[in-house]
């Protein structure tokens, strides 16, 4: 038996254990890229169909009408990547073994949880790279700039980011991937839908309008909207971070709790 | 600081209880080092959970565990750094080729990526990997998953290792390769706890066998000794003419000093002390010129060993109904 390989501790160690898995978590999606799909593919039907079904009578013309459109797509793509992956992949991976593995390794228990949630980062960038593409096939335009193009792609993502942790909360805790899955396909509709997406939440009907006012996801849209027309940002920003906060102040500490005490 | 232990891992009565369901109830356990125990017992009594209890994954309710010589409560670290586990589904990573899966694990243990490459090469080809190195692991066999699973448990030189009804889904063939390998692993030093619900493979692979049933100990012993106690060999013989069976049942019972059992399919079962019955029996099955279409020295089933052991079936084989969750 060969001499046994004392693993220096050294400082960040967490970190790279942390990159390493997520490294594996991207690997894994490069062989099985179903989630990526998912995040860019609904958007993309939904924007397609909004587009042809209310373009002409929402706002006159299709490509005034993109102009509304599309930063609430991009919102919602970077939104439904991060609900699926990451909430998804964890609960598989304490289903069938893969995370026991990982625990008796001498790693931080929080590593793989970490790694996956680092890749679901670059998830996030790629659909939203493949969503700017697509609105750009369409004849979306970017009229605010490249630094604004570049915040509201930053807040999509953070916001889809702040949003992951709460499905990762559910992934820990519910019995199987499936149930992650059908509980973020209920809540992607009133969601994603229930918001200022296909027409500003004055045009919507009372209770719908109720709603659409309160969801934060309406409040990022806006932001991304006013970022990437060019158009007076007003509070919708500053609302948009304080509701990322407060999703990730919540469920980051509830999700990890939950997860480091899995047995 | 270096702790002393002549152990590879040991339990002390532990304890544990998920919600109604008493999996432990006071399991003590002592392992040499180098030495491999066998765990042996059915479905759902209590052997994952000893396993999660001693791979830092599960804290007993009482009771206390040390795995070379490091308490698994309070260096749960120093433990890790000694151990591996092979859990009961193979835990490797379907999407990734087989390098990719002991690279990884490398990585994980802080070596550096060249010296992980080649830690991952040299077990692919110690495992009988090679070719399908490059390929993801969801074409794989099952036997390939084991050994690679196998494999991904060696890449830190372990000190201990924790396998957990290993040949689950393989054929005899494969079963045969796997537990070639787990000797290989012993003969290197390793420490190893197996589990399994089969006295044959305890038998095959176990310096010696502990018997669990319902989270209690019932047994434990070498595994000459449980034969001792639960009466050792079975012969089995299948004849191509029924014609025959009074003249063999005739033959079995002179030799073995009881009367076989006869099954519907022509079949005879008889116990017998050991294989000097065997050798008498087909002598004189020759003599008579009765053609045999199968012949078999067995050990007891695990149901056997428990009726003998207890005089009670086992849980498991008691209440077939109830769902057995394998956590
Ligand atoms: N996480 C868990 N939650 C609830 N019950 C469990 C859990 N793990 C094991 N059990 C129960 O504890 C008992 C022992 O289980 P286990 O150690 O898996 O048995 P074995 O591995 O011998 O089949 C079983 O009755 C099982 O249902
Ligand atoms: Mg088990």
């Amino acid at each position: 038996m060969t001499a046994i390989e004392q693993p220096r501790t050294r400082p960040l160690a967490w970190l790279r254990h942390s990159l390493v898995l997520a490294r594996r978590s991207l690997a894994k999606t490069t062989r099985n890229p179903g989630p990526i799909i998912n995040g860019v593919v609904t958007p993309a039907l939904f924007m397609v169909l909004f587009l042809y079904l209310f373009g002409g009578s929402v706002a006159g013309s299709t490509a005034d009408y993109l102009r509304y459109l599309f930063p609430g797509i991009l919102v919602m793509g970077a939104g439904l990547a991060g609900m699926v992956s990451t909430g998804t992949n964890i609960n598989l991976d304490l289903k069938n073994g893969v995370t026991d593995r990982f625990r008796s390794l001498p790693i931080s228990r929080l590593a793989p949880l970490l790694g996956s949630v680092l890749a679901d980062l670059v998830r996030y960038l790629l659909a939203v790279a493949i969503l700017f593409a697509i609105g750009a096939l369409f004849g979306f335009r970017v009229h605010g700039g490249l630094a604004a193009a570049l915040a509201a792609a930053g807040l999509a993502i953070g916001f889809g980011f702040c949003l992951s942790w709460v499905t990762v909360f559910v992934g820990v805790l519910v019995k199987s991937a499936d149930s992650v899955l059908a509980i973020s396909f209920i809540s992607f509709l009133p969601l994603q839908l229930g918001t200022s997406l296909a027409a500003p939440v004055e045009t919507l009907p009372g209770w719908l309008r109720t709603w659409a006012e309160i969801n934060p996801v309406t409040h990022v849209m806006n932001a991304c909207r006013a970022l990437l027309n060019g158009t007076p940002v007003g509070g919708t920003v500053t609302t948009t971070l304080i509701w990322c906060a407060a999703l990730f102040v919540v469920f980051c500490p509830l999700a990890i709790h939950a997860y480091s005490r899995q047995q | 600081m270096v702790t002393v232990s002549d152990h590879g891992f040991e339990t002390e009565g532990l304890a544990k209880r998920f919600g109604k369901v008493t999996a432990l109830d006071g399991v003590s356990l002592a392992v040499p080092r180098g030495q491999v125990l066998g765990l042996l017992g059915p479905n759902g009594a209590g052997k994952t959970t000893v396993i999660r209890v001693l791979a830092t994954l599960l804290r007993p309710d009482s009771g206390r565990a040390s795995v070379a010589g490091f308490d698994v409560a309070r260096r749960p670290g120093q433990v890790r750094r000694r151990i591996a586990l092979s859990g009961q589904h193979t835990s490797v990573d379907e999407e990734l080729t087989g390098l990719a899966n002991l690279v990884m694990i490398g990585r994980l243990l802080d070596l550096p990526r060249a010296q992980a490459l080649r830690r991952a090469a040299e077990l692919l080809a110690r495992f009988g990997l090679e070719d399908a190195a490059k390929r993801p692991v969801a074409g794989y066999s099952g036997g390939m998953r084991r050994r690679l699973d196998l494999a991904a448990s060696m890449v830190g030189h372990p000190e201990v290792v924790f396998l957990d009804e290993p040949s689950v889904g393989l054929d005899p063939g494969k079963r045969d390769e796997l537990w070639q390998m787990i000797r290989g692993l012993s003969a290197d030093g390793v420490t190893v706890l197996l589990t399994t619900q089969y006295l044959e493979e305890a038998d095959a692979l176990a310096d010696a066998i502990t018997v669990i049933d319902q989270g209690r100990v019932i047994a434990s012993g070498t595994p000459a000794d449980l034969k001792r106690e639960v009466g050792g060999h079975t012969i089995a013989v299948r004849l191509n003419d029924p014609a025959d069976t009074d003249v063999a049942a005739g033959i079995l019972a002179k030799v073995a000093g009881r009367t076989p059992e006869r099954s519907t399919r022509h079949e005879l079962v008889v116990p017998v002390a050991g294989d000097e019955d065997f050798f008498e029996i087909t002598a004189r099955l020759r003599e008579h010129r009765i053609g045999v279409s199968e012949l078999s020295l067995r050990l007891p089933s695990l149901d056997e060993v428990f009726l003998t052991l207890t005089g009670a079936p086992t849980s498991a084989a008691n209440d077939t109904d109830k769902p057995t969750k394998a956590a």
